[in-house]
């Protein structure tokens, strides 16, 4: 089928946004919405709990694993900068950097989740704040988690030397994901550790 | 490229299913003089229901002028635009919009929309906001699966399935304020000729509002799904004279009947899990899992309005549930025939 | 099928063992196929939901009827719901989507084939793991029932108390599953339409259907998830002892109510919006003009979406919220009802002054339109709260939802398939059985529908397995139940026609209805790579610009 009228004058200027982009960015809307909701179901819980532990309680800020998953956006941000000048010794510097923070906050809310269940009896069914805390947080640690296993996964070809595996576009499209997953943190933080107390 | 002409075969079906649609709908939105209450929405006896039907009328009235302007507007299209062998394929005037007239009908639809909107915002505020005046009877209604329960706090009644209110004269109005809670899942209180549905949601108490202008026995049932016999949770509303509610309040009132003939029955009622579920006054049966049982007997029906209350249909119903009430929480009692009738001429001393 | 070479003339290709076939269909990633699959499991779920209405229809045929039992009913119009909005609507227009929308724009394939190929998979598992409830569901009433909890399943009614056993889980994780498969496909859609579009075609050049699409897209990202979310929550509270929605605990019946709609209504018009894209495509080429007010229906459909998402408590005017809260909800829902009746008079404008062509696609939109119109009056009336407080949860809603659904969502799609099957299939539907199809179902719906309004204005509440006698709902009732049949026997011919005509149709060639969008510039069935040379496009009817070059369309844009 030969072309449908004259040639676009400027074929070669007819520039789409990269696909990947597109697409990481609806999986983030999508993920923002389910987010949504579950932060609603906190805070339209917060002081409903009948009995049980209150958050004022029982919560402890954790201040220091969340400066370690805000300054994983910085590294992985420097990363990619890294990556796309093609400095790949540094970008896996900092790429390896992000993965070991992203994976201390992830032990930090062990840490607290044992404290918590141990120490103050506080689990997913005691009372409503149980519930809608533990489903929060815990909706969070599982992205972060499958952050990590992609961060991994890029780690592994960079580490075997794979380098022509790892695209600029690649690295830009999980640096979204993962920029989105600690501004969910940010909103997380405030609802449960500031609003909530 | 073919063009096929259409004689307007399309238009005398489109006029015989209009016809057919109206004839139904004013024949059955016509009170039927038999059935004096029944459960017609356009048949409203309390000021809830008349203040919606007076609103749906008036929303009718306006959707039925869109109906049948857009309506004329499609027909006409279809008639006269159709193609005709005459047009030897050619192409019509290709049209690509026109801006007044898109204007012209977004800003009748939404001065449309302002006005149904104010008129429907009046009655919203009317009907959920109305106070409560100093002679209302209250009445709070809990639902279960699948009864009714109606305590008169005030009166110190309580009571099942069949509620009794009394008429409210216009003048010195004594309406009937519900609050509305559950005991379970949720239910909806439905008596389409008193007022609208009312949700009865566990946790979140709701309140809904009747004043019966006249008396008789209109008709309801629940109208959310609440399991597997919500189609049997009926409901039953008698509306009665000042001294029927009178007399009917102070048999409610009244202590439970102590009938020494009913003695073996009785203790046949005690002895078994009857008491586990169900109260009688002046007895040691205090359960709140089932209705009260002290007045049983000027109930006109069983089972939220399942059956008639009648000698065999309470046997049939305490010797097997199922066979009335498919799934309905009382268990079978699996009574021997002689402690079955001993019980059941106990129930009917119950007035 | 699609894998033939357009130069090669039939015949000449030797045709591949059954198994080979088989096997491209499974592991297929091509758009067209992945369509088609969806459409093929859309119709035979369609088939099984329409046994359950009709189970549900003789049941109710007069009163105290002993068809089934209480439980059995409660079963049937749980999983009718369910599998008709989650596994035959959705599949269906996702299907549609699929297949139309690369060949629209000028691509090869949707963004991300191998996800495609993976959502609709998901969708299919999803269909299959509601139905394996019938025989895994064990619960205290003996081994193997399907969910009976509505299709809403509103708390406390889905909770481990009142749904004992695993048939409430079948429910949750089938829609959950599925739920993933339709945003890997809304975001796949959209990717597909923002990157991979042929030059000059702009986003103001997009047919609408690729429009439309792209929108209800953006709806499924946003609506389908508070749907997972609340899902999930439901699971922690069945297994985990969460207190979500335990009302014992202090949680709240009326926040799953919230969730669920959040998702419900605008799920409703995910489900519209396709069809209003198949109306845009279909009605101009029959009417022989141009859609009238390209821009103002672009505007409409995203004004809709937004609007849409603002409305959901109409479904709970009676659950006791304040009235404010119930006035606000009121005002939105007649709000939405003006950007969709702009669409309505834009469609009408577009045939007026045409030349209009009574083929089967067109019979059928012109009865959308119609019936389209009257559901959304019907809507109107319900829109405001103290009517929709004696019409709610009766079968008033029922029979406008089913206008919605059937007269106006099903209508649309069966107009799709005489419309784009030649395409699909390289043969045409049989006009005559597609004659007999649409006045048959045409009668069956309106002595169905028409009819059932008023059970509802008469009291007549829904979900119930049986009525009592003398409320004058017994006649009403059994007149639904026999144009349930009819309309059963339509679909019959619709089948059969399908069927018959991919062997012995009419051969269709590549442009049957002389139509002006891309797809219709390539062979039917297009071959697996869509365009031998990407096209160019310089206005929003390329073919109308082709085949009118003294006249084109971009002068006019």
């Amino acid at each position: 089928m030969s072309a449908i009228t004259t040639s676009f004058p400027n074929t070669a200027e007819w520039r789409l946004p990269y696909r990947g982009k597109v697409a990481m960015a609806c999986l983030i809307v999508a993920e923002s919405a389910i987010f949504t909701i579950f932060v609603v179901a906190y805070l339209f819980y917060l002081g409903k709990s009948p009995s049980g532990p209150t958050p004022r309680e029982v919560l402890e800020t954790p201040i220091f694993y969340t400066i370690c998953l805000l300054s994983s956006s910085l590294t992985i941000h420097l990363a990619a900068k890294c990556q796309a000048r093609g400095i790949g010794f540094a970008f896996l510097g900092f790429w390896l950097l992000t993965i070991a923070l992203g994976g201390l906050f992830l032990y930090g809310t062990a840490r607290e989740w044992h404290r918590l269940i141990y120490e103050h009896g506080l689990t997913i069914s005691t009372n409503l704040f149980g519930t809608t805390y533990y489903s929060l947080v815990g909706l969070h640690a599982f992205h972060v988690t499958a952050g990590l296993t992609m961060l991994a996964t890029v780690a592994v070809f960079g580490l075997s030397g794979r380098r022509e595996m790892i695209r600029s576009d690649y690295i830009e499209v999980l640096s979204m994901y993962w920029h989105f997953v600690d501004a969910v943190w940010v909103v997380v933080f405030t609802v449960v550790y500031v609003l909530g107390r | 490229m073919t063009l096929r002409t259409k004689s307007s075969l399309c238009c005398p079906w489109r006029i015989a299913l209009l016809i057919f649609w109206s004839a139904n709908a004013l024949w059955a939105l016509a009170p039927d003089p038999s059935s004096a209450h029944g459960t017609n929405i356009f048949n409203p006896t309390s000021t809830p229901a008349k203040s919606i039907a007076d609103l749906s009328l008036f929303v009718l009235v306006i959707t039925g002028i869109i109906f049948f302007v857009v309506f004329v507007l499609l027909l006409y299209s279809v008639i006269k635009f159709r193609a005709r062998k005459t047009d030897d394929g050619r192409e019509p005037a290709q049209v690509y919009g026109s801006t007044q007239i898109e204007l012209a009908w977004t800003i009748t639809p939404i001065l449309i929309v302002v006005v149904l909107f104010l008129a429907t915002a009046r009655v919203i505020h009317a009907i959920q906001d109305a106070p409560e005046p100093a002679g209302a009877v209250d009445v709070i209604a809990i639902g279960h699966q699948y009864w009714w329960e109606f305590r008169y706090p005030k009166l110190g009644i309580v009571t099942a399935n069949e509620l009794h209110v009394p008429v409210s004269n216009p003048d010195h109005p004594t309406p009937t304020f519900l609050q509305l809670l559950s005991a379970d899942t949720d239910h909806s209180f439905w008596v389409p000729e008193l007022a609208g549905k009312t949700d009865l949601i566990p946790n979140h108490p709701n309140r809904l509002w009747i004043d019966p202008q006249r008396t008789g026995i209109f008709l309801g049932q629940c109208a959310q799904y609440c399991g597997v016999q919500h189609a049997k949770m009926l409901l039953r509303v008698s509306v009665d004279g000042p001294e029927d509610f009178a007399n009917w309040v102070r048999v409610q009132q009244g202590p439970g009947v102590e009938d020494a003939s009913a003695a073996a029955g009785r203790r046949v009622f005690e002895d078994n899990a009857c008491m586990n579920c169900h109260r009688v006054d002046r007895t040691s049966a205090d359960g709140h899992f089932g209705p009260d049982l002290t007045h049983l007997m000027s109930r006109a029906t069983i089972a939220a309005g399942a059956a008639e209350n009648t000698h065999d249909n309470l046997r049939l119903w305490i010797q097997n549930p199922s066979a009335i009430k498919p799934g309905s929480l009382m268990p079978a009692m699996k009574l021997s025939d002689a402690d079955l009738d001993a019980v059941v001429s106990y129930m009917e001393t119950l007035n | 099928m699609a894998s033939d070479a357009i130069t090669v003339p039939v015949g000449q290709v030797q045709a591949r063992p059954w198994v080979d076939e088989l096997h491209q269909w499974v592991t297929t990633v091509d758009h067209k196929r992945l369509g088609m699959l969806y459409i093929l499991s859309a119709l035979l779920f369609l088939v099984v939901g329409g046994v359950e209405a009709l189970i549900i229809r003789i049941q109710l045929m007069h009163a105290h009827n002993n068809f089934v039992s209480p439980e059995v009913f409660n079963r049937m119009f749980t999983m009718h719901g369910t599998t008709m909005i989650f596994f035959v609507a959705m599949p269906i227009l996702f299907g549609f989507a699929n297949y139309l929308v690369p060949l629209m724009i000028g691509a090869r394939d949707m963004a991300f084939p191998r996800l495609n190929a993976f959502s609709f998979w998901l969708s299919f598992l999803g269909g299959l793991l509601l139905y394996f409830s019938f025989v895994g569901g064990s619960g205290l009433y003996g081994a193997g029932n399907a969910p009976d909890v509505g299709w809403w399943s509103y708390a406390p009614l889905g909770a481990r108390a009142f749904s004992p056993g695993h048939s409430s889980d079948y429910w949750t994780l089938s829609l959950l599953v599925s739920g993933f498969g339709s945003i890997g496909t809304a975001i796949n859609i959209i990717a597909t339409i923002l990157s991979l579009r042929c030059p000059g075609m702009k986003l103001s050049r997009m047919p609408l259907l690729v429009w439309l699409n792209l929108v209800m897209s953006g709806m499924v990202l946003l609506a389908i998830t508070p749907l997972s979310a609340a899902q999930i929550m439901l699971l922690i509270d069945r297994y985990l002892g969460g207190h979500f929605f335990d009302t014992q605990a202090g949680g709240s019946a009326t926040l799953w109510m919230h969730f669920f709609w959040i998702f419900g209504h605008p799920e409703v018009y995910i489900l519209i919006i396709p069809c209003f894209a198949f109306m845009s495509e279909i009605i101009p080429v029959f009417s022989r003009k141009p859609i009238f007010g390209y821009p103002v229906m672009v505007a409409a459909t995203v004004c809709i979406a937004f609007v849409s998402m603002s409305v959901w408590a109409h479904h709970m005017f009676t659950i006791g919220m304040n009235s404010y809260a119930n006035s606000f909800f009121t005002l939105t829902t007649m709000a939405v009802g003006v950007p969709t009746g702009i669409k309505i008079f834009n469609w009408i404008g577009t045939m007026w002054g045409g030349r209009i062509q009574f083929k089967t696609a067109m019979l059928f939109s012109i009865a959308f339109l119609f019936q389209f119109l009257i559901a959304g009056l019907t809507g109107i009336m319900m829109a405001c709260s103290p009517f929709d407080w004696q019409l709610s949860l009766s079968y008033f809603v029922v029979a406008h939802f089913h206008y919605v659904i059937v007269g106006g969502i099903l209508f649309a799609i069966f107009g799709a398939f005489y419309y784009w099957y030649p395409k699909m299939t390289g043969r045409m539907l049989s006009e005559r059985l597609g004659k007999w199809h649409f006045w048959l179902f045409l009668i069956g719906f309106h002595m169905t529908f028409d009819v059932m309004h008023i059970p509802g204005i008469l009291g007549m509440p829904r979900r119930i397995y049986t009525y009592e006698p003398g409320r004058g709902w017994d006649t009403l009732n059994l007149i639904i139940s026999i144009g349930a049949f009819i309309q059963a026997i339509a679909i019959l011919v619709f089948v059969l026609n399908l069927i018959i005509s991919y062997f012995n149709g009419k051969r269709a060639g590549n442009d049957p209805w002389d139509a002006w969008t891309l797809e219709w510039s390539t062979s039917s069935p297009p071959p697996a790579y869509n365009f031998a040379a990407v096209p160019t496009v310089m206005s929003r009817r390329p073919l109308w610009d082709l085949k009118h070059p003294e006249d084109p369309d971009s002068r006019y844009e």
